[in-house]
């Protein structure tokens, strides 16, 4: 008697994507495409410590209130996939200190930070058994890190090569390893390009997509213009193109304002600002008008007797006092001595345009 | 084997570092245990939640006390964990 074995059909490996989700309608469409094709996609979003995720509404006290919620993660439960934080603050200072292919408009080294961040999601890749990166780049979108010639040098100089797979515009490139081995099928991704967002809005609707963050200017404060003069300015007040995250999550709060080389006052300008900048008391002289209410200013840098006075006349400019002949100001140096000035307030015209940085 | 109550201290962080600073805590964490999260953002109160569903924890409660949350949580099984 012959015995029958029947041999359940090979089932071909699952494979797996690691998807960059910056929680913008990009990454969304480039994710779910891949998921469509039955892929195993799981994403990862990096915070770099530039990133514009609402910190500014987490400060304020009018905004507390406000609903808030984390793009990526609200992009990653609406795919069902699971997402991956990654703290790229430290490895990331190297791309914003030597950009490679230098800077945009303003502090914002596009080019080399699309690079990092497909190296990284590459290693991730790597250590964690996935097979390719999928990006949600699309062909001339932006000025500086999307141009043709661009979208090579982001896969060679990341190491992805033809793993980094951008579904939006992958007709435009040629085919990449998920494509020519079936992984993917590149007759359903597309050729996208240009800044029209039609294109986006008409893939968003037929995915059922109605909800989605537009960030406004970018994705991250290097390419706001104040924020990076205000970076600038750091670096040259300190002789050193370099920064910690307290630094650069500063210059997202309160009034910067220089009045001389060596010293600037970071002051409050509304309570939750206040409540924010106390959290940073123990590192950082600072004042607050005694007499009258009025901001916390903290002071970065070194200073003497008079840099004190002028800050403290400052401070008190900012403060009800404003108009006062006298305000009592209270300073307390970071090592915790603290001690009461009697200032006369600046007027307008003694705090000139150039001090606000 | 009885689960045992962390505390993990994510005050005057701003988001996402609360949620990298528990994933990175989870991760050290065996499964069934309680962790609370004391956070000063108020943007965890919608983002520590919305991370615990995506990856398999459950979320315990959420206390307000004055400018403070105190988000709980229970740490689920390996498959939702963070790799
Ligand atoms: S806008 Fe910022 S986050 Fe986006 S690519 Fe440029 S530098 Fe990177």
């Amino acid at each position: 008697m012959t015995t029958l074995i029947k041999i359940a059909p090979m089932r071909a490996k699952e494979q797996k994507a690691v998807a960059l989700i910056s929680g913008g309608l990009d990454s969304m469409l480039a994710a779910r495409i891949v998921l469509e094709q039955g892929v195993h996609v799981e994403g990862i979003n990096l915070f770099t410590g530039f990133c514009v995720e609402g910190h500014t509404h987490a400060i304020r006290k009018k905004d507390r209130q406000r609903e808030k919620r984390n793009n990526a993660l609200w992009v990653a439960e609406q795919l069902g996939i699971k997402l991956h934080f990654i703290d790229a603050v430290d490895a990331y200072k190297d791309v914003v200190i030597n950009p490679k292919h230098g800077y945009g408009k303003n502090l914002n080294p596009c080019l080399d930070c699309k690079s990092f961040m497909a190296r990284i999601a590459y290693q991730w890749m790597l250590a964690n058994g996935f097979d390719f990166i999928v990006t949600g780049e699309v062909l001339n979108q932006r000025p500086m890190s999307q141009r043709r010639r661009c979208l090579p040098v982001i896969a060679v100089d990341s190491g992805a090569g033809d793993r980094l797979l951008r579904p939006l515009c992958a007709k435009h490139l040629p085919a990449t390893l998920p494509e020519r081995e079936g992984w993917v099928d590149r007759e359903q991704l597309h050729a996208f390009h240009g800044r029209s967002r039609k294109p986006q809005l008409a893939l968003a609707a037929s995915f059922g997509i109605e909800d989605y963050a537009q960030p406004a200017g970018g994705c991250c404060f290097l390419t706001d213009s104040s924020y990076s003069n205000k970076l600038r300015d750091l670096w040259r007040a300190r002789g050193d193109r370099n920064y910690e995250l307290d630094d650069i999550m500063l210059l997202k709060v309160g009034r910067h304002l220089r009045p001389r080389n060596n010293f600037k006052l970071i002051i409050g300008r509304e309570e939750g600002e206040n409540r924010f900048l106390e959290g940073y008391r123990e590192r950082f002289t600072h004042m607050r008008a005694l007499s009258h209410s009025g901001p916390l200013a903290l002071i970065d840098g070194q200073v003497d007797e008079n840099d004190l006075i002028l800050a403290a006349r400052l401070t008190a400019r900012f403060s009800q006092g404003r108009d006062a002949k006298s305000v009592s100001v209270q300073v307390n140096e970071c090592q915790g001595d603290s001690r009461r000035l009697n200032v006369v307030p600046l007027s307008s015209k003694q705090v000139p345009r150039e001090w606000y940085l | 084997m009885m689960s045992e109550r962390h505390t993990l201290d994510a005050r005057r962080l701003l988001c996402p570092m609360p949620v990298i600073r528990l994933q990175d805590f989870v991760s050290t964490v065996p499964s069934g245990d309680l962790i609370d999260v004391f956070c000063t953002d108020p943007g965890t109160r919608s983002d520590i939640p919305a991370w615990c569903r995506i990856n398999g924890h459950q979320l315990v409660g959420i206390e307000e006390q004055r400018d403070e949350l105190v988000i709980t949580l229970r740490v689920g099984s390996g498959e939702g964990r963070h790799p």
